[in-house]
């Protein structure tokens, strides 16, 4: 289950919530991708999708911590082994 | 390089919008198919003299010899179609050996109804690709089959090409210590023609890269490069050459994933489709391996072409397998595709 | 890609690695549970990373692998059918049932074609009133929403000819069916992380509550998968048993309440048989009452359809852990990728396909 990707919303058409679509670029491919269960979604958001369905729009602050919870560790293990 | 998209050419078969029976039947209609169609765009001079064969001088003393079919769906697909595929893929199966490619043969399976404006589209795509490559198409023969869902036509090729040089050119010849370079970023014409697919559509400027090879191999040889194997990506991609030339030459494949080129809107593609772009079919792109001492030369040949092309492994003595160094770092088993690729929502 | 490539960073997973191995002080085991997890190990190499005392399981979360054979054998029975248009996903096709498998149907003359999306076969429907549409809805909670859109489109528009043959499944029921057998060896989840998407976290609080394994919700992309271990280990190490959330860029604590709400209006829970499993109660989706017209099962009447698993595939313990592929008999002998005896061999992240891939480093026995 579960191969989904990342896109950025270019456009969006329909008004209904569940008739919302909105093309999608993923790194240089657009598809038609259905916005119905990411209403708050708008152009320029990066969304995950699945089978043509946006599911979650990417919170681009928790996007970094991958990098932090690193980094963190990394100037941990500094401080348990000062450098000479 | 684009075929068939500005059309000046009439039709020069007005009254029969499509293919009958009887364009295969042996009779008249059959032949105004072969002298107004064929004859007319394949040969050099005016139709008229058509035999069961055609006799050409004998070009050097070796000769390399090949013959493919083509059956690709749809007909028609971003970046050309399956006439132009079809001259290329002849000349470069030739070219795999180092030859001059010269001369080919036609052979047309032509389904009943075919409209005749497909046709003469494609002859012409065959014709202008002949012309670019330098080659001849010298003798064919056409079939007319009962409708059968089959999408329009079949072509066979044949190809005859000159090896003016004296290398062994084969995965017998791989050694230990060869590199190996491919000529341009892989994975395009799979792409291309996963993006008209029904089923999947998707909007992609992504063209298939099917054209003629047979001019870089000739300057490497021209370069003198030791050339010990070529094989050209074609059906099974980068990964199926590998393993074949693997378990062949019965030494070991080495690449690095970060060195393979491919562009990033078909790296996008295979990621929304979840296919491996090393399984993913080219169509103007071949596997290239020499020597250590000859790369660095090899590969500034092949970059003068297409700055795309790049050293992605090397060949070392030890069990025949191929590895891949992947983006991060670990290794994995690169193993040969089974069967066809098929998008994977999981 | 954005959002996908600066997971895939070299430098970043060695760093990841070397976490891993200076917080795992002894042996541990996890499972990843999904197998779009299992793929990116694979394709990747992470275990390579991973030291020698940590131990992935490649878990169930394979909606190929776990599609009882007689659904494969329900969904050619429907193929078959003249008129009939079956659309799958691609994923699907080359399952094998108890005598074939769909791109085998599909060669004797069989309109089976392959779609990237449900709402792909909605349309054809639309397209094609002379002709009875078929959509095969199979995969977890992530893919749920997305034929639930389907069904209720359909219902909206009045389509008398298109129905959907249901095999959806869910993860906690399957995740609690493997923690109660007593031969389960996993001690700690990475959750997946698309499901999450859609469901929330919070139903596995209880699961790591009653079993006291900690489940991190893991992503997908190399150092989303990596972090999830380190978590995972760092729990064990600590003792502590809980659900944390690797993937917080996108599986929020409280998913996606929009999709829920159509998954709850169009399905209800059922309960399933798992290719492998058994049947788990309350573990799968099948159609609510209102929706009953659209089941293909009952318009194709071949609800009553049973089939069992060929005896010499041994799937089932390999999907529980319990046995390694190249432990079974018939791994690498009479089941390779080519002619496959049962799903995890045909799918490409299914554990036994993996494991034959590197089939040169651990020997088939003779």
């Amino acid at each position: 289950m579960c191969l989904a990707i990342p896109g950025k919303i270019t456009s969006i058409e329909g008004d209904d919530q569940l008739r919302r679509t909105g093309q999608v670029d993923f790194g240089g491919i657009l598809k038609t991708v259905s916005l119905a269960y990411v209403p708050e979604a708008k152009i320029g958001d990066y969304v995950i999708v699945h089978v043509g369905f946006a599911l979650s729009i990417v919170d681009e602050a928790e996007a970094q911590t991958v990098f932090d919870y690193l980094r963190q560790m990394n100037e941990l293990d500094e401080i348990k082994e000062p450098g000479p | 390089m684009s075929h068939s998209a500005d059309f000046s050419c009439p039709i020069p078969i007005q009254q029969y919008p499509r293919v009958l029976m009887a364009h295969g039947g042996g009779g008249r209609l059959m032949h105004d198919l072969i002298s107004r169609m064929f004859l007319s765009a394949f040969s050099e001079t005016p139709a008229g003299t058509s035999h069961d064969s055609t006799v050409l001088p004998s070009p050097a003393a070796r000769l390399a010899f090949t013959t493919d079919t083509f059956v690709v769906r749809p007909v028609f697909f971003p970046g050309g179609d399956i006439g132009s595929l079809a001259v290329h893929g002849t000349v470069n199966d030739l070219a795999m050996s180092g030859a001059r490619p010269l001369w080919l043969s036609a052979g047309f399976i032509l389904e009943e109804g075919l409209p005749m404006e497909a046709l003469w589209k494609i002859v012409c795509s065959m014709r202008d690709a002949a012309r670019s490559c330098g080659v001849r198409i010298v003798t064919g023969d056409t079939k007319v089959m009962e409708q059968r869902g089959a999408d329009g036509l079949f072509i066979n090729t044949a190809g005859i090409g000159a090896v003016e040089h004296s290398l062994t050119i084969s995965p017998m010849s791989v050694r230990a210590g060869d590199v190996i370079l491919v000529n341009g970023d892989l994975g395009r014409h799979g792409m291309a023609i996963m993006s008209v697919r029904e089923g999947l559509d998707f909007q992609t400027k992504i063209e298939s890269d099917s054209a003629p090879v047979a001019e870089p191999v000739l300057k490497l040889l021209k370069a003198n490069i030791e050339i010990h194997c070529l094989r050209d990506l074609t059906r099974g991609g980068l990964a199926a050459v590998l393993n074949e030339i693997a378990e062949a030459s019965k030494l070991r494949i080495q690449v690095d994933e970060k060195s393979i080129p491919i562009r990033e809107d078909v790296h996008a593609a295979c990621e929304l489709l979840g296919l491996d772009p090393l399984h993913v079919a080219c169509e103007g792109r071949f596997a290239c391996f020499v020597p250590a001492k000859d790369a660095d030369l090899a590969l500034s040949i092949l970059q003068a072409d297409d700055p795309a092309a790049r050293k992605i492994g090397e060949v070392i003595s030890e069990s025949p397998i191929v590895l891949l160094k992947s983006a991060i770092g670990a290794n994995r088993i690169l193993d040969m595709p089974s069967g066809e690729q098929m998008p994977r929502i999981c | 890609m954005k959002f996908l490539d600066e997971y895939r960073d070299a430098e970043a997973a060695r760093a990841y690695a070397q976490q891993i191995a200076q917080a795992a002080s002894k042996p541990w085991v996890l499972m990843e549970v999904c197998g779009g997890q299992t793929h990116a190990i694979v394709k990747f190499g992470i275990d390579e990373l991973l030291p020698s005392n940590v131990t992935l399981i490649h878990g169930p979360g394979c909606p190929v692998c776990v599609t009882p054979i007689e659904y494969i054998d329900k969904a050619l029975k429907i193929a078959s059918q003249p008129g009939v248009i079956f659309c799958s996903f691609g994923d699907m096709l080359r399952v094998p049932g108890s005598s074939a498998d769909l791109l085998s149907v599909k060669s004797r003359g069989a309109d089976v074609r392959m779609v990237y999306s449900p709402l792909d076969a909605v349309r054809l429907a639309a397209q094609n009133p002379g002709r009875e549409v078929v959509f095969f809805a199979v995969g977890f909670e992530t893919t749920a929403p997305a034929t639930a859109m389907a069904a209720f489109q359909a219902h909206s528009q009045g389509l008398k000819n298109f129905s959907l043959l249901v095999s959806h499944v869910l993860v906690p029921p399957a995740m609690e069916a493997l923690l109660a057998s007593p031969e389960c060896r996993v001690q700690g989840f990475l959750a997946a992380g698309h499901v999450c998407t859609v469901m929330g976290c919070e139903e596995y609080d209880p699961i790591a509550a009653r079993y006291r394994v900690p489940i991190v919700v893991t992503g997908f992309e190399p150092l989303d998968i990596l972090q999830g271990v380190l978590m995972c280990v760092r729990q064990l190490e600590q003792g502590r048993s809980v659900v944390e959330n690797q993937y917080a860029r996108v599986a929020r604590k409280d998913g996606n309440p929009h999709a829920r709400d159509l998954m709850r209006r169009v399905f209800q829970v059922v309960n399933r048989q798992w290719r492998g499993l058994g049947e788990i109660p309350l573990s799968g989706l099948g159609f609510a009452k209102e929706f009953g017209a659209l089941d293909a099962e009952k318009k194709f009447g071949v609800t009553d359809l049973h089939a069992a698993e060929p005896p010499e595939c041994l799937s089932g313990l390999v999907l529980q852990g319990r046995l390694k592929p190249v432990e079974c008999p018939a791994f690498g002998q009479s089941c390779t990728p080519e002619h496959p005896l049962g799903a995890p061999m045909v799918s490409s992240e299914g554990a036994c396909a993996a494991y034959y891939r590197y089939r040169h480093r651990t020997p088939i026995p003779a």
